[in-house]
């Protein structure tokens, strides 16, 4: 600790040039903490997603439809213990750029297998069973567009009605809220049946089908025979856990965990370059300086690690800052990206790989003029001065 | 530890001996002999100047005596301890507690302050930080500069900086003091006030001091002068 007074100073010996350094890692790791959160955000699904719960598609694609009459079929299957199922919807509201996830389901048999992750009032949803046009809508989503139970909210759906137009009206009953903090209540739920019945075709068909196993070791088991017991017939299905469901329907708008890896691999090798120039430059600068201090005593070891250390606290300042300004952003549009992004926050984990980045690229940028200032000669230092 | 080549030289007040001393660097391929057998005993609280003519050897010779540099052959004992005997490592940590280093340049920290200068040689001790300053302020003190401790290098004077750079090379209190050239770039007048304030810590702080110098009137305030040639010491 007695050396980083001096340590400390060494850094404001080029002010310009060091805050321009400084600037240059918190931008790097603005980017990085906004990006990671944005990439875990997306992957939201995935976390929350019950280790006991399945979903099954039809194996061709997801917009392939399954048959009603497999639930049955499931549901007779050892092993299982809730089966429900959902579909596609795919409405807006008023404006194409009002799109939000809807989705038909059974109410009772959806809000039973996600009781550990939604909850709505049961008055709210004794009502909402009772109402055939009613819908039950999250949080996130009756703040965005400020929506009240009692609303009545047109829709223009993807699906067709039998009369042949495109709007479907829908009651607020209700608004759920999630348990977990990365819980979606950016969605908008109502019934299969008012759904399955008013629409112009595929009627009796669903979208996927969510099974609840009676013991979270035996997913696999059970996925297997899901899919043995439709193999060959007219709609085979593909089996997977809800955390493999949720990342692969979340991949179907890109790869974002590959895509920000991408950009802040690119960010980082830039950063290191910048930095590492800088460093060296830094250094060379001192080479006398550095000599002194051997000459008065100071071990190769020492100087080396203060050499290290410059680099270090630098990008340690500069990263500490960009993560900072990052929970800033975060924290002051929280509310209006809650809606499409439920549960962006810079995570502790986020926080910590950060950090761990920091002292890496300190490691790294300071590695070479560390290694410098540990062969350094004091005679051949002393005679350039 | 028992050294009786050390207890002879306590005993006869020898602060420094030097036997059958050469120093010979390679030029490529070629050895490039620098120093010649040179033997020399200088006593404790002797100042001596060490002259000679550019490339005579003198800041070989200093910086063998300062344990920056090894000898090709020789032996080269400092306060009873065989310095030619030891590995880097060790000679770095005998630096930090027996030598005091005045450069001609000053070589001061420009980012500190002159008290943080001085307290430089104290961060490789266990002092604590009020045992530091107090030991600071004494140095400072001594060079007659303690109304300068917070000033940087830059707002000092060519002596003021070459005292704060005295100061920092007393503060450890060190056998011997080493000075290459250490009014080489002060005018008459002020090289004159350092002279003198290196003649009083010789006297009166009984500091052996050994200095190299181009300048006969620097060599003047030294005890005895020695003649450097070729690598050789002229008697």
């Amino acid at each position: 600790m007695k050396y980083f007074y001096f340590i400390f100073k060494n850094l404001t010996r080029k002010k310009i040039r060091t805050t321009l350094t400084v600037l240059s890692i918190m931008i790097a790791f603005l980017l990085f903490g906004l990006l990671r959160s944005l990439s875990v955000a997306f992957d939201g699904g995935a976390r929350f997603a019950g280790e006991d719960r399945l979903v099954s598609i039809n194996k061709v694609t997801l917009i392939q439809p399954l048959p009603f009459s497999y639930l049955n079929k499931v549901k007779s299957l050892p092993g299982v213990d809730k089966v429900t199922m959902s579909n596609w919807f795919g409405g807006y509201y008023q404006d194409r750029k009002n799109q939000f996830p809807q989705f038909p389901i059974d109410a009772a048999e959806f809000f039973d297998i996600y009781q550990d992750t939604l909850a709505l009032p049961p008055e709210q949803f004794a009502a909402w069973k009772a109402d055939r046009q009613g819908a039950v809508i999250g949080k996130a989503l009756a703040e965005k567009f400020n929506w009240k139970v009692g609303d009545r909210v047109p829709l223009i759906g993807l699906f067709p009605k039998k009369d042949g137009s495109t709007n479907w009206d829908f009651v607020i009953d209700g608004i759920f809220t999630g348990k977990t903090e990365s819980a979606q209540t950016n969605v908008m739920y109502f019934h299969y049946d008012y759904f399955d019945k008013s629409r112009q075709f595929g009627e009796g068909t669903i979208g996927w089908m969510i099974i609840k196993v009676k013991d979270p070791k035996e997913s696999a088991k059970v996925a297997a025979a899901i899919d043995a017991l439709f193999e060959n017939s007219a709609a085979e299905t593909k089996t997977d856990s809800e955390k493999e469901f949720s990342k692969s329907f979340a991949k179907q708008f890109g790869d974002i965990g590959l895509i920000t890896t991408l950009i802040l691999s690119a960010v980082f090798f830039t950063m290191l370059l910048v930095a590492g120039n800088t460093m060296a430059q830094s250094f060379r600068e001192r080479i006398p300086e550095f000599a002194i201090l051997k000459t008065l005593g100071f071990s190769d070891l020492t100087v080396m690690v203060m050499v290290l250390a410059e680099a270090m606290l630098i990008c340690a300042f500069g990263g500490l800052l960009g993560l900072a300004l990052a929970k800033l952003v975060l924290t002051a549009n929280a509310s209006r990206i809650a809606a499409t992004f439920p549960g962006l926050d810079m995570s502790l984990t986020i926080i910590v790989t950060g950090v761990l980045w920091m002292l890496l690229l300190g490691l790294i940028t300071g590695f070479i003029p560390a290694l410098q200032g540990l062969r350094l000669n004091i005679i051949n230092a002393l005679r350039r001065n | 530890m028992s050294n009786p080549a050390a207890d002879t030289l306590a005993g006869n007040s020898v602060l420094v001996s030097l036997r059958h001393i050469s120093k010979t660097y390679k030029k490529g391929k070629e050895p490039v002999p620098v120093l010649t057998d040179i033997n020399l005993d200088i006593n404790r609280g002797d100042f001596v100047a060490l002259m000679g003519p550019s490339g005579s050897g003198k800041t070989t010779l200093l910086n063998l005596l300062g344990g920056l540099d090894s000898p090709t052959s020789g032996e080269l004992m400092i306060a009873g301890q065989r310095i030619d005997q030891f590995s880097s490592g060790q000679l770095t940590k005998w630096r930090a507690h027996n030598v005091g280093f005045i450069f001609q340049f000053y070589n001061l920290m420009p980012v500190l302050t002159a008290e943080k200068n001085v307290e430089l040689p104290l961060l490789l001790t266990n002092l604590s930080s009020k045992e530091r300053k107090a030991h600071v302020a004494a140095a400072l003190d001594l060079v007659g500069l303690s109304g300068r401790a917070n000033h940087y290098p830059r707002e000092l004077s060519g002596g003021q900086e070459q005292r704060v750079a005295i100061a920092r090379a007393l503060v450890s209190d060190p056998n011997l003091l080493l000075c290459d050239e250490p009014t080489g770039d002060l005018d008459r007048a002020t090289a004159d006030e350092i002279l003198a304030l290196m003649q009083e810590l010789n006297e009166h702080q009984h500091k052996t001091i050994i200095m190299v110098t181009h300048d006969p009137r620097a060599a003047d305030h030294a005890r005895r002068t020695l003649h450097l040639d070729k690598g050789e010491l002229i008697k």
